[in-house]
């Protein structure tokens, strides 16, 4: 292989910048893929081929060993293993990269973990000759519990399967069908042989049955501006400048949303209200800022405001909590997590004392199996309930990586121990939250409702005096009276999917069928019951919640209940059906693309959604979480409705 | 029959309407690798100046501290720079970068300390290496952890980056150091988000890398961009050198001819800028920023591949940094 000579690269100004992150082992040939990106992008300088070929040659190997040119520490050379993040850097005229590589195995998760956290994309290595192993869901798995928006599995080594289209097809069906389970929202796959140098850089003329991008082509083109969040203003203040008594600025960099002079905003926690008077970046003062920038702002008004503090707009605030449910990867290699303990959580630009109370289960990395624990291990993730000495300005991360990631360090060494992902406010702070949310309504606060009464759902009694009155009359009575046994169907789907339409026409027939069957519908609901609660996630969640409950009391009735809501979160869904006997609760996903829905668009609300009169709208704003495991999918693009009813009396009649 | 819509989504929305999952963000919003950079590196300083008692910025007088001291101007203008610089003074220094240097302190108004290699041999804490030339990049070492332990830095930022060599591809942007100024590359701190952990015990510090992720065309392209002006050695000049192990060393009191070599007059200018005993040279007519900038993008060596303390051995950057090398 001779000498590689870089050619004069073209200097563009305005190169974009991706972040990403390599996982795998040793042996899915992970650093050879890297070094055959950065070889065959014509990255590797004289020097440093030279240093390659003279190794190499040492270690008695016949090619130059490509994976040399990344297993940066000696004591990984010696052992030829990766064991830390290490971060490589290579452009070309269109982006800049960061790769954040990091080892493979399992007793490295801290590490995969860390590397993912700032990633915009993760490459997934599978050796083509050993298919899906248990690395490769736990690369997927990690990858989607960060939340890396991209993941392109790369099925590598194809040079050793005699580049078999079949052996591809097999291996992509076995983990698309894994990934189903995960929340990822873009997942390509790409056959290369990083020895080679097959659809790394070079597209393969050893696989021409494969049309696709090579793997070089999808970093450069892979879109991601859309992955950042422009819309939630968040501002933590990292430092005050103030260099006289006529100026006084907060330093810090945009977490995410827009700026513009003039706008109104809320300082957390004082809520108090200033507005905008100067966007400063040293002698620059633009007229608006945006995400990623590292700004000054000032304020019309006198406003005490320290580091720790969070700038958002008035009308768009994060939630206030000191008690939240996080997924906490736990980093320690000296102590377990100790729920007695007292820890320091750092947050954006703020620092406060935390109890880990509770560990609600261990997640299982390589599975997704949830198991019981008393503590988390090095290496080990778990769901935690978490209070914090002071509240947090949080959004969940899933929403927000920056409001939404922390990490947990020993209070006694200062080493960090662990890194968590807020999931949502912890359950039981509702009413608190609802009573301090009048109370500010009352005393004329800005309306700060939708976001502020972000919280979780009391699945337990307030108290615990409350018990239930069985009655007199049971289930099996009702049952036996009716001739038929109750259940709950509910369709969940996109507005505009045809839900309320199905279930409409199948009372109609349960009903001409003696049936007794009832129908709860969204609006209905939301003009009595819930015409208290607006459209955030924690809205939502509770309006989701109390359908549950009177579908609950209907199927203890005896009745049919047939509901239809938008029910975007899986989680949500999931809390429902929970509360009903095995067989007692029916999902029906209807399905409908979102192009369709628009196109039907009734009542004009994904126009108004477009328009921005509406917010949060799902489809639009929000995303919507398909059902994992359907009791029956109706799609609406392809059946009508008299078909869809069909198919749901059908469901019924087999039981 | 035509499916209706499903009423049970009536807004009540009171957000500001902006698309998130929109496929195309305007370009209005964008920021380029440059400002990505500059803006993460004035987010780490200001991280440091939140978060440490003493912080201090090393200053070499090379290109990438010249950048960083600019990045510290500008992340807390209109306020001065709230932390002092120093410089590490091997005392093998080019004249021109001790000229630049206290001009340069005028500049952007900031304190500068120096301490000096010199003193560390004159009080026994050093010796000298032997040989006819020297190099005194090993002793500085000493002379920076006395400095940080005369003036109780917590917190020592260096222009360190991450591209430059293998061993820094895993440094940290804030780098633990215990008590003996040692880093252990096996037990560093995770550093997830935009999360930095500074915490530490007396006597502990940290080294901070603001520029961590800028590469050698990153920071020429910066330094272009905000016109920053940098000393005459990186620009082309005439240079009595002598070739040695496939290094171009400039000539000088502190690096003298070994028997059998020969000097040469040509036009170089150097890449990076240290000791004088190791620091390469390169040809080069680029008399101009942008011709630098065309130059290193073109360029088929890495940067450290002039830099002969580099080469003692594959592994030299890791033991040094290990003993608290910068």
């Amino acid at each position: 292989m001779a000498p590689t000579h870089a050619e004069p690269a073209t200097i563009v100004r305005e190169r974009d910048l991706l972040r990403f992150t390599t996982a795998g082992s040793v042996d899915d040939g992970k650093s050879t893929l890297i070094g055959r990106l950065l070889f065959d992008s014509k990255q590797i300088f004289q020097d440093q081929m030279e240093q390659l070929e003279t190794t190499s040659k040492l270690r008695g190997e016949e090619n130059v060993n490509l994976a040399l040119l990344t297993d940066g520490l000696r004591s990984e050379r010696e052992q030829g293993i990766t064991i830390d993040v290490a971060y490589r850097y290579f452009s070309t005229p269109t982006r800049k990269f960061i790769i954040a590589d990091t080892p493979g195995h399992e007793q490295y998760t801290r590490n995969m973990v860390t590397g993912a956290s700032t990633a915009d994309l993760a490459i997934i290595l599978i050796d083509a000759r050993n298919g899906v192993l248990t690395q490769s869901r736990r690369h997927g798995i990690i990858a989607s519990l960060l939340g890396i928006p991209h993941v392109v599995v790369c099925v590598n080594k194809m040079d050793l399967m005699d580049w078999s289209q079949a052996r591809y097809e097999e291996i992509i069906h076995e983990y698309r069908e894994f990934a189903r389970k995960l929340n990822i929202h873009d997942l390509t796959f790409i056959p290369v042989s990083a020895l080679m140098g097959d659809n790394v850089v070079d597209p393969s003329t050893n696989m021409p049955w494969y049309d696709g991008a090579t793997l070089l082509h999808e970093l450069e083109n892979v879109t991601i501006a859309a992955d950042r969040n422009l819309v939630d203003f968040r501002f933590p203040v990292q430092y005050v400048v103030r260099p006289h008594q006529d100026f006084r600025g907060f330093a810090g960099r945009i977490a995410s949303g827009t700026i513009r002079v003039g706008e109104e905003i809320t300082v957390l926690p004082s809520r108090r209200t200033s507005c905008v008077r100067g966007i400063h970046i040293h002698d620059d003062t633009p007229e608006e800022a945006w995400e990623g920038q590292s700004v000054v702002l000032t304020l019309d008004d006198e406003i005490d405001i320290s580091r720790g503090d969070m700038i958002v707009r008035s009308r768009n605030v994060p939630e206030v909590q000191s008690e939240f449910d996080a997924t906490l990867a736990w980093m320690d290699d000296r102590h377990e997590l100790d729920t007695r303990r007292q820890y320091i959580l750092q947050h954006t630009t703020r620092t406060t004392r935390a109890t880990i109370d509770e560990i609600v289960y261990r997640l299982d990395v390589n599975t997704l199996h949830r198991s019981d624990a008393a503590s988390l291990a090095l290496n080990e993730i778990g769901r935690v309930k978490i209070t914090t000495a002071n509240p947090l300005f949080f959004d969940a991360y899933d929403r927000n990586r920056d409001t939404g990631g922390f990490v947990i360090i020993d209070p006694h060494d200062f080493r960090t121990v662990g890194a968590g992902m807020i999931r949502h406010a912890s359950q039981g702070t509702m009413e608190a939250l609802r009573r301090d949310e009048r109370e500010r309504r009352l005393a004329g606060a800005s309306d700060t409702a939708d976001a502020m009464s972000g919280s979780g759902t009391p699945a337990q009694p307030v108290s615990r005096n409350i018990t239930r009155d069985p009655g007199l009359v049971g289930l099996e009575d009702r049952i036996a009276r009716n001739g038929h046994r109750p259940v709950v169907l509910w369709f969940t789907g996109l507005s505009g999917a045809g839900k309320s339409t199905i279930a409409r026409e199948v009372e109609k027939r349960l009903f001409d069928a003696g049936r007794q069957v009832t129908r709860l519908d969204g609006d209905n609901l939301r003009h009595g019951l819930s015409a208290d609660l607006g459209f955030s996630r924690a809205d939502r969640r509770e309006n989701i919640r109390r359908v549950g409950q009177v579908a609950r009391l209907l199927h203890d009735a005896g009745l049919i209940v047939l509901c239809t809501f938008v029910s975007p979160y899986r989680e949500d869904r999931a809390l429902v059906r929970a509360l009903f006997p095995e067989g007692g609760f029916r999902e029906i996903h209807v399905q409908v693309s979102l192009a369709e829905a628009r196109r039907r668009d009734p009542k004009g609300l994904y126009a108004r959604a477009d328009a921005g009169e509406i917010a949060g709208f799902t489809g639009v704003h929000e995303p919507f979480e398909d059902p994992e495991a359907p009791d029956l999918t109706i799609d609406t693009d392809s059946q009508d409705v008299a078909a869809a009813v069909e198919a749901v009396l059908a469901m019924l009649s087999e039981g | 029959m035509a499916y209706n819509t499903d009423p049970s989504v009536a807004p009540r929305g009171t957000h500001t309407p902006h698309d998130v999952h929109a496929p195309h963000v305007p370009d209005h919003y964008h920021l380029s690798t440059l400002d990505q950079l500059e803006s993460e590196a004035i987010y780490v300083l200001r991280e440091v100046a939140a978060q440490f008692e003493r912080p201090v910025m090393l200053f070499s007088g090379g290109k990438d501290s010249i950048v960083m001291s600019w990045l510290a101007r500008k992340a807390f203008s209109p306020g001065k720079i709230p932390f002092p610089l120093m410089h590490i003074d091997t005392g093998h220094n080019f004249d021109e970068t001790l000229e630049y240097r206290d001009w340069w302190m005028k500049e952007i108004a900031a304190t500068l300390i120096v301490r000096t290699v010199q003193a560390s041999i004159d009080s026994g804490r050093v010796r000298e290496e032997e040989g006819i030339n020297p190099s005194r990049n090993g002793l500085q070492t000493t002379t920076l952890l006395d400095a940080i332990g005369e003036f109780s830095f917590d917190c020592a930022m260096g222009g360190a980056r991450r591209d430059e060599e293998k061993a820094r591809a895993k440094e940290r942007f804030f780098s633990f150091r215990d008590r003996f100024g040692q880093w252990d590359p096996k037990n560093q701190r995770p550093e997830l988000w935009n999360l930095f952990n500074g915490l530490h015990r007396p006597g502990e510090h940290l080294r901070a890398f603001p520029i961590s992720n800028w590469t050698e065309l990153d920071v020429w392209q910066y330094i272009e961009r905000e016109k920053i002006p940098i000393p005459s050695l990186y620009y082309t000049h005439e240079r009595e050198v002598v070739r040695r192990d496939g290094v171009i060393l400039a000539l000088g009191p502190h690096n003298r001819l070994l028997p059998g070599e020969t000097p040469e007059r040509i036009p170089v200018r150097f890449r990076t800028i240290g000791d004088m005993t190791c620091t390469g040279a390169t040809e080069s007519t680029a008399a101009e920023l942008s011709d630098i900038v065309n130059e290193v993008a073109a360029t088929r060596v890495t940067e450290r591949g002039g830099r002969a303390d580099d080469k003692r051995s594959e592994a030299a950057m890791e033991d040094r940094k290990k003993q608290g090398y910068f």
